[in-house]
């Protein structure tokens, strides 16, 4: 190949930057260099998905690495994702840096595993073989508990340690049914010529014993749905975005969820060929379901503001799950729409919420009082942004639960009232702590470093901007991706 | 020849399964670390034993791997963690040593009645100890639940990672190398921020009582 491959960028950026900030990240400008690699990545992202919306999917080096249309868009996501939370984390640890909670080695390591984080994300994504899949996901549990636990506080520890345990167990069950797919395709193609490439699996995916993939995807979902924050297995979830720092609930909920989600829908496609009957489609719907209602109803107990939203969170990717579990082009089509949409403005709110929660010193609702009169630009984002996620038309969310909700009532009508009732349930819960916090009296004080709020509105505003119109490229990228996914 | 070595492969099946089942009964943490050394050295024969009657040679590299890995450093980090950290007392368990066995039992019958139909369709030379690999997997899982400290938590742990590699040698001759690479530096990454962990956990509770982590619950 004579030009240089953008994916060597997308993937080789990222990981110098963890290697560079593992030694330089304590300095004054490790927060300017943060930000400069994740945009490095970014443009190589862009340009990586430039090439692919031009030339279509590829393959890159020996079939190893494959992009089309239903990760690329999640490659550009992730990668702005990760640079807007960048530029956000700037000002958050600089204050957090003065009170004494950051110390230089703490930074170092934080800058580090922050980069490294997006490195294994794109990994993930970009990986066409599904044992990498599975490393990457394994790595980017042990980069973000890193992450959690920088602060070293008891609650940290606690919250770190319950997601180690409990997500490295619910990743090695993933682990198994890699093997038994494995297994299913050496009985196949042969030991010889087996592989764990995605793309070959499902070129013989028709073939596959139904007895092997019924089982092996049992564990895989179980596996990646505890990293997808499936309820029953939803405990970490919470703990993990409330007591880590808040970039890190930011890129918790924006990328990490996203991404263990696109690897259950990897292994649904080769199950829906092995199976010929929705199987995965309805444990989907059934586990999608469940958690949008016991979140939502656990919504309304919360006191803290980042747990609120971990299990709006929660709430949000059960809806999706739900969503791809019905299957067909519409509900697909809403599934990823609500993806983006919901990667965009949660992110967003824990921007706003990071800067209120140091404002107050406290992440108790009760103490966070009329941000309206100290900062009405984080006050406006944080109401905004709530809105988006209540599903408040013109935002993006609107329109895809609308989908999804118009869908269900074709597809399964049982479930639409009970949609209804835990979306209802979540507006009352979400609106009523969010109100207070904005409006009434207070007692805050301002910052010692003005806080970043471009990437809030530029969140925000991209979330309007997909309720309203859906650029025509971005449109066929959704059938597309959509399309392969099937039902 | 090769029926011979699936009997071998079988019977260090049966062992891995034996020594899953001493590892829940044990109390003492010290013997925990032997018997996780022991397993792994089985696995490690195991592994091997495949590879030469299949003529597979990256299983070799895979044993040596294991090797490496869980019988060597792994032992020898959880060694250093016990002295630095002078938890050789007993553990306590949450549940009663006989019911958790009684517990172990109904898993592993669950384990074979699953993995049955599966075994029969296996084209390899062990095929059938897919139940065995479920089941150690199962219970290295209850003994995760079942206990309170910090240290068996983590041998539990790394006895999963043990069943899934028997898992993968039986029924597939194992993983694609590069996969088994990053599964094993994962794995390696993974234990050396536990070790970080408890060490913190000791220093803010004084203690290494997962007990203590309870706190955060939703109110």
């Amino acid at each position: 190949m004579t030009e240089l491959e953008p994916l060597l960028f997308v993937l080789g950026i990222p990981l110098a930057g963890g290697g560079v900030l593992a030694l330089w990240g304590h300095r004054d400008s490790a927060m300017a260099l943060n930000v400069g690699f994740s945009f490095a990545t970014f443009l190589a992202a862009l340009v990586l998905t430039g090439q692919v919306i031009a030339d279509g999917p590829r393959f890159v080096w020996q079939r190893e690495f494959f992009i089309d249309a239903l990760n690329v868009f999640l490659v550009t996501l992730t990668a702005f994702v990760a640079f807007t939370t960048a530029i956000f984390s700037r000002p958050y640890m600089r204050v957090e840096r003065d009170h004494g909670k950051m110390t230089p080695p703490r930074l170092r390591l934080y800058h580090s595993m922050y980069q490294l984080f997006s490195f294994t994300m794109l990994l993930g994504l970009m990986t066409n073989n599904i044992g990498i899949l599975w490393v990457a996901m394994e790595a980017a549990t042990l980069t973000t508990v890193l992450l959690v636990s920088v602060y070293r506080t008891a609650a940290s520890l606690e919250a770190a340690w319950k997601y180690f345990i409990l997500c490295g167990v619910g990743i090695a069950q993933a682990l198994f049914g890699t093997v038994l797919l494995y297994m299913a395709a050496e009985r196949v193609i042969g030991p010889e010529q087996a592989t764990l490439l995605w793309t070959d699996l499902a070129a013989i995916k028709t073939q596959l014993n139904p007895n092997i993939v019924t089982i092996a995807f049992a564990f895989l979902f179980i596996g990646y749905g505890t990293k997808v924050g499936l309820v029953p297995l939803h405990n970490w979830l919470p703990d993990a975005h409330a007591e880590g720092p808040t970039p890190v609930s930011a890129v918790l909920s924006g990328l990490l969820l996203n991404v263990a989600l696109y690897a259950i829908l990897r292994c649904k496609v080769l199950t829906d060929g092995a199976l010929g009957m929705p199987l995965a489609g309805r444990m989907m719907i059934g586990f999608g379901l469940l958690s949008v209602l016991v979140a939502s109803f656990l919504l309304m107990r919360q006191r803290d503001v980042k747990r609120m939203f971990a299990y709006s969170s929660i709430e949000h990717m059960g809806l999706m799950t739900f969503a791809f579990g019905l299957g067909g082009p519409v509900a697909n089509f809403a599934g990823l729409l609500h993806m983006t949409v919901h990667s965009l403005i949660k992110s967003a709110i824990f921007f706003t919420v990071g800067h209120a929660a140091q404002k107050a010193g406290t992440q108790v609702m009760d103490d966070i009082r009329g941000l309206i009169r100290i900062s009405p630009t984080i006050a406006w984002g944080m109401m905004l942004g709530s809105l988006a996620i209540l599903g408040m038309p013109p935002f993006g969310v609107f329109a895809s639960e609308f989908l999804i909700i118009t869908t269900a009532m074709r597809e399964q009508p049982w479930a639409t009232p009970l949609l209804l009732v835990a979306l209802g349930v979540a507006f009352a819960s979400i609106f009523s702590r969010v109100q207070p916090m904005v409006f009434g009296d207070t007692s805050l004080g301002r910052l010692a470093h003005p806080p970043a709020l471009v990437p809030v509105f530029v969140h925000l505003g991209l979330g309007l901007m997909l309720g309203l119109y859906i650029p025509p490229w971005l449109d066929a990228w959704y059938r597309e991706a959509a399309r392969m996914i099937g039902g | 020849m090769s029926i011979l070595f699936a009997q071998l492969v079988n019977l260090l099946g049966a062992v891995l399964l034996l020594l899953a089942f001493a590892m829940i009964s044990q109390r003492r943490i010290l013997s925990l670390i032997d018997l996780f050394t022991l397993q792994g050295a089985t696995l490690v024969v195991s592994t091997a034993a495949v590879g030469y009657v299949t003529q597979q040679p990256h299983l070799y590299v895979s044993a040596g791997l294991t090797l490496a890995l869980k019988v060597v450093l792994i032992p020898a980090l959880l060694h250093r963690v016990v002295d630095r950290l002078d938890v050789r007392r007993d553990v306590e368990t949450l549940i009663n040593i006989p019911t958790t066995m009684l517990i172990g039992i109904a898993l592993v019958i669950f384990a074979f009645a699953l993995s049955a139909p599966i075994a029969k369709l296996s084209s390899t030379i062990a095929g059938g100890s897919l139940g065995i690999a479920l089941a150690c997997v199962l219970l290295s899982f209850l003994m995760m639940i079942t206990r309170t400290k910090a240290v068996p938590q983590v041998i539990g742990f790394l006895a999963m990672e043990n069943g899934l590699f028997f898992a993968a040698t039986c029924a597939t001759y194992g993983m694609p190398m590069v996969v088994e690479l990053g599964i094993g530096l994962d794995v390696l990454i993974g234990v050396l921020i536990l070790g970080v962990f408890m060490f913190q956990i000791r220093e803010q509770f004084d203690s290494l009582d997962i007990h203590h982590l309870e706190r955060l619950k939703d109110d």
